[in-house]
């Protein structure tokens, strides 16, 4: 079982900076086409400072740092059993390539289903830029199957 | 005019509670889909790209990551509004999908709501595989 008295548990915070090549890549990954999302011009012309990042970019750079999944060993996970549940981002300001982001995660809860064959566990994360203007929160949860 | 103004302009008819959105297919997933995506996303976890592992961990084989399949739900959300008309985007992860699948992504707005003072859209989002599997289902608020 995981250990519940983990709930609250501030994670250490990183910050990362957002890189217009590393935009690209994404966009290739997911098959972006649209031009806001692969030329400068096209961004600025749509609104943007640079390069936006897109709607679930944030996600991955909340994985940007040495051990993307410690959270994951600090409340006892074990990796080949793990799937994603649900993600939520809530946006506040636009993103683009050249900010600097400040990710600051709790786990905020944990509990379990089916007398403990599902486990669930909880992270929100604050997005902060390097004005210090709070642009986004994520909210994501994972299961663990047991047995 | 760009490409990304013809895009918006296609938007001349006010939306309203009931359109649907303009539906993405995406080509059938691969083991080149999985590794671009662990690569681009930072998301390295081996169940995604190590067959070895994926047997081990009592699976058939590697499968997409969840966030995969939202990366297409976003594309839905961009390719129908700017970006920064977003506001909330919701996912659901309820079913694992598979090499081979091609992740059908289709929405409709359900309703007109009120938040902090704002006008939103309500989105309903699904992202299905070809034999009609639902893998994601979700939500996005829309500004008006």
């Amino acid at each position: 079982m995981l250990d519940k008295n983990l709930i609250g548990t501030v994670l250490p915070p990183h910050t990362v900076a957002l890189e217009a090549g590393r935009l690209r890549f994404f966009a290739k990954a997911i098959g972006e086409t649209n031009p806001v999302y692969l030329d400068e011009a096209a961004a600025q012309a749509a609104g943007y400072a640079s390069l936006p990042a897109p709607p679930t970019f944030l996600f991955c750079l909340e994985m940007e740092q040495p051990d993307p999944l410690a959270w994951l060993k600090v409340i006892g996970a074990d990796l080949s059993r793990i799937l994603h549940g649900e993600q939520s981002f809530r946006y506040f300001l636009p993103v683009c390539a050249g900010d600097q982001l400040t990710f600051q995660t709790s786990i905020s809860d944990m509990y379990d289903k089916k007398g403990g064959a599902l486990e669930f566990v909880v992270r929100q994360t604050r997005v902060s830029n390097q004005r210090g203007e709070h642009v986004a929160d994520l909210t994501g949860s994972v299961v663990q199957r047991n047995g | 005019m760009d490409k990304a103004n013809t895009m918006n302009s296609k938007l001349s008819k006010p939306l309203a509670v009931g359109d649907s959105l303009p539906p993405l297919t995406m080509p059938a997933i691969n083991r080149t889909t999985l590794a671009l995506y662990a690569g681009a996303s930072g998301d390295h976890n081996p169940i995604h790209i190590d067959l070895d592992f994926a047997r081990k961990a009592r699976m058939p084989d590697v499968f997409a990551h969840g966030m995969l399949s939202m990366a297409y739900l976003g594309r839905l959300l961009t390719n129908w509004v700017p970006q920064q008309k977003i506001r909330q985007f919701n996912a659901r992860f309820v079913g694992i999908t598979h090499l081979g699948n091609l992740v059908h992504c289709s929405g409709k707005v359900v309703a007109q709501i009120e938040q902090d003072g704002e006008q939103l859209f309500k989105v309903e989002i699904l992202a299905a595989n070809q034999y009609g599997e639902t893998k994601i289902l979700g939500d996005a608020l829309i500004a008006l």
